[in-house]
């Protein structure tokens, strides 16, 4: 694979850019940070499928497109299985000698948000990890459904209000955990799983460029702030993105072959969890004092599970 | 580079191997699929194919109809020849898909092996599911037999795949009663038969990195209705090359397919309208009620059921001795008049002859459709003819237990 360099984001940012900047995106939103690093971080040429969501409306409406690479959607729950059939096709082809190109270095990947990977297109993305294809997932984690006005995912976290899943006078919130999909992907047996952020955009550029040379079926959960529904100033996606990650709240981590864990940010100065929270509207209400044990709940959920990361890492298996 | 394999010139074959032979000697590239009774053993056929050498392709075993269908889109908007099949619940579950795989203009080949759907979980076969893609975009067209069976998707990767048609198209045959029955079937040798289907030409594929390119935009108020109006357009266009794919099969083997298949309509006072093995049994039922009772029944057999060839229809039904038509659908009609009812009554509308229609349910679930059953509607309908009027309910069920059932009251003037 050809990588390219990642030393200097300016020149990083420039290289390759195969997204085209007139998207219909909102402004503050991670999404095209996150799928820009991926095409930057590879010569390769790619073949990519969206799942339906935030990303595929803002980039493919006719007789538009931002996407200056192969690109495919579907529905909202099938980019895995799109993509993988796309690689079958590829080795079909490559041994059949119909390639136009046959020795063209070529990369699948697939993005979904957190509606597509963690509920209804879970199937699907379980089903091509399992077959082992050469392909990396990649999910947009904005922990709602945020294409469709700001539902509760099961990647929403707790305490968290959504529109169907709102805080009011009998409520807090969603009062469910958030679903912990890179330890599921990792349980497929995935020779690379990684939970990454866009504010620590080396290591998430490395990270993309190891599920990318890895050969087999890769998935990665990204960090993806978004402004209107977690209620944030579009200039403060990257602040509260470093909230996220020096809270622990999101953990910058890697499991290869399924067991192997090693944690890729460890923060110098751990914040509470509070300050994460009091950035964003959508905790707002955590902070009346009756929900105050919400946030305690948070806090223990957070130490726990960073001391279960720090202690598989130390384990080594 | 695959294997020969090695066929007698007659073979008996049941449908089910038939069709998975077509897939084999068309070379599919890639075969996305979840098995499903009564179609399994197409996609099974494929898998022992590639497993033993005798197919070049990928056979990727998803984890379900929609994710075969899924993984068909992708594999077609990367450049090759695609295949699967289904059955029922299976074609179900894939209906998303059938859409998005003809709104993208990818020509897929889906045998499909009719089943019923449920509920009642049903593995027998009728024509609930062929019924479920009538409005998907697809090309439908119905095999009767094995033969059919292996002939036709032979004809489907051409007809699919011409650049004036560049549709998904479906191959349909009976559950069980075609799937499941040997007969004797005469293949093409393989070079043969992939001369005749060709190599894949892909338009707009995913592989060629010299020219990018977006499958599967969004379109709102503005394009939508264009876009739905070309592919129906192309859908409407299709049987020019229908035609000419047919005629090319009849040179090559001396077996003609029709769009519209009719027997014995040119002097007919009465007809029956079905698709599928049953047209086998009402053939041979009007032969013998000609010759017992001298009763003079014709069959119209629509072999292309999308697009649904509607001047053919008109054409077969305007004879000017014909008095009364009997459409028979097999499939649960929800509380209408049956497709088949609907749309051939359309047809006979502009007809001279304008004969009486009735519409007969048959056949749910596997039930049997036998000889004797045929000519009993057969002679209702010269009832019909005799009297003058339609002398019962418009809609029957035929074979039903139970008390008889009857709707839609004819008006007599």
């Amino acid at each position: 694979m050809a990588i390219t360099s990642i030393k200097n984001l300016k020149e990083f940012s420039t290289n390759n850019d195969r997204l085209e900047g007139a998207h219909l995106l909102c402004p503050g939103c991670a999404h095209s940070m996150i799928v820009r690093e991926l095409m930057n971080c590879t010569d390769d040429n790619l073949v990519i499928s969206s799942n339906t969501g935030c990303l595929e409306v803002s980039t493919a409406v006719y007789p538009y497109t931002s996407w200056d690479t192969s690109w495919i959607h579907i529905g909202f729950e099938n980019a895995a299985t799109a993509v993988t059939g796309a690689e079958a096709m590829y080795k079909a082809r490559k041994r059949k000698g119909t390639l136009k190109d046959p020795d063209a270095p070529v990369k699948f990947v697939a993005f979904g948000g957190d509606g597509s990977t963690y509920d209804i297109g879970f199937q699907w993305l379980s089903g091509a990890m399992e077959r082992g294809h050469d392909f990396t997932y990649i999910c947009l984690d904005n922990e709602n459904y945020a294409n469709t006005g700001g539902q509760r995912s099961s990647a929403t976290p707790i305490g968290a209000t959504t529109s169907t899943a709102q805080a009011g006078t009998h409520s807090y919130g969603k009062k469910e955990k958030k679903k912990d999909i890179v330890a599921i992907m990792a349980a497929h047996g995935a020779p690379y799983v990684a939970q990454l952020a866009p504010n620590k955009w080396k290591s998430m550029a490395k990270g993309f460029q190891k599920a990318l040379e890895t050969e087999g079926p890769c998935f990665i959960n990204t960090v993806s702030a978004c402004t209107t529904e977690w209620r944030f100033d579009p200039k403060d996606t990257i602040h509260v993105t470093d909230l996220a990650t020096d809270s622990l709240m999101f953990p910058i981590y890697e499991i290869i072959d399924g067991h192997e864990l090693n944690i890729l940010y460890r923060p110098k100065n751990v914040i509470p969890v509070e300050d994460y929270l009091a950035a964003q509207g959508r905790y707002r209400h955590l902070f009346k004092p009756e929900n105050k044990h919400v946030i305690e709940e948070i806090q223990k959920n957070i130490d726990a599970y960073w001391e279960m990361l720090q202690r598989r890492e130390e384990a080594r298996i | 580079m695959a294997k020969e394999f090695e066929l007698n010139e007659v073979e008996v074959w049941d449908g089910n191997y038939a069709a998975s032979q077509a897939l084999r000697q068309a070379q599919v590239d890639v075969v996305a699929a979840y098995p499903i009774t009564p179609s399994t053993p197409i996609v099974e056929g494929y898998g022992s194919y590639v497993a033993n050498g005798y197919i070049d392709g990928e056979f990727v075993m998803v984890e379900s109809e929609h994710g075969a269908m899924s993984g068909c889109v992708g594999a077609a908007a990367a450049g090759g020849r695609v295949a699967t099949a289904t059955s029922s619940q299976g074609f179900a579950l894939m209906v998303e898909v059938l859409y998005q795989a003809s709104g993208m203009r990818l020509p897929i080949v889906l045998t499909v092996v009719n089943r019923a759907l449920a509920s009642p979980l049903n593995v027998r076969g009728d024509h609930s599911d062929m019924y479920l893609g009538r409005d998907s975009g697809w090309i439908q067209i119905d095999a009767f037999d094995s033969q059919e069976a292996y002939d036709l998707p032979l004809c489907a990767f051409r007809i699919g795949e011409h650049l004036d048609v560049r549709l998904p198209v479906m191959v349909h045959q009976d559950g069980f009663t075609t799937s499941h029955k040997a007969q004797n079937v005469y293949p093409l040798k393989d070079d043969v038969a992939y001369k005749f289907v060709g190599d894949y030409v892909p338009v707009d594929e995913m592989l060629d990195f010299t020219r990018p390119v977006t499958h599967g935009a969004q379109t709102e108020e503005d394009w939508h209705f264009e876009h739905k109006a070309k592919q129906h357009k192309a859908l409407m266009d299709a049987p020019k090359v229908i035609d000419e794919v047919f005629a090319e099969f009849k040179k090559l083997t001396g077996r003609e397919y029709k769009r519209v298949e009719t027997y014995m309509m040119e002097d007919a006072e009465v007809a029956l309208v079905l698709l599928g093995s049953s047209v086998e049994t009402a053939v041979l039922a009007a032969k013998q009620l000609r010759e017992e009772e001298g009763i003079k029944v014709g069959i119209v057999s629509p072999r292309c059921f999308r697009p649904f060839p509607y001047d053919l229809i008109r054409e077969a039904l305007d004879v000017p001795t014909l008095k009364a038509v009997c459409c028979m659908d097999k499939s649960a009609p929800g509380g209408a008049m049956g497709a088949l009812f609907n749309e051939v009554s359309a047809a006979a509308y502009s007809t001279n002859a304008r004969p009486m229609i009735t519409n007969y349910i048959y056949g749910l679930g596997g039930r049997d459709f036998a000889v004797d059953e045929a000519k009993r509607i057969m002679k209702e309908q010269k009832a019909h003819a005799d009297a003058g009027h339609i002398t019962t309910n418009i809609q029957q069920f035929s074979g039903l237990r139970g008390p008889k059932l009857g709707f839609y009251e004819t008006r007599r003037s």
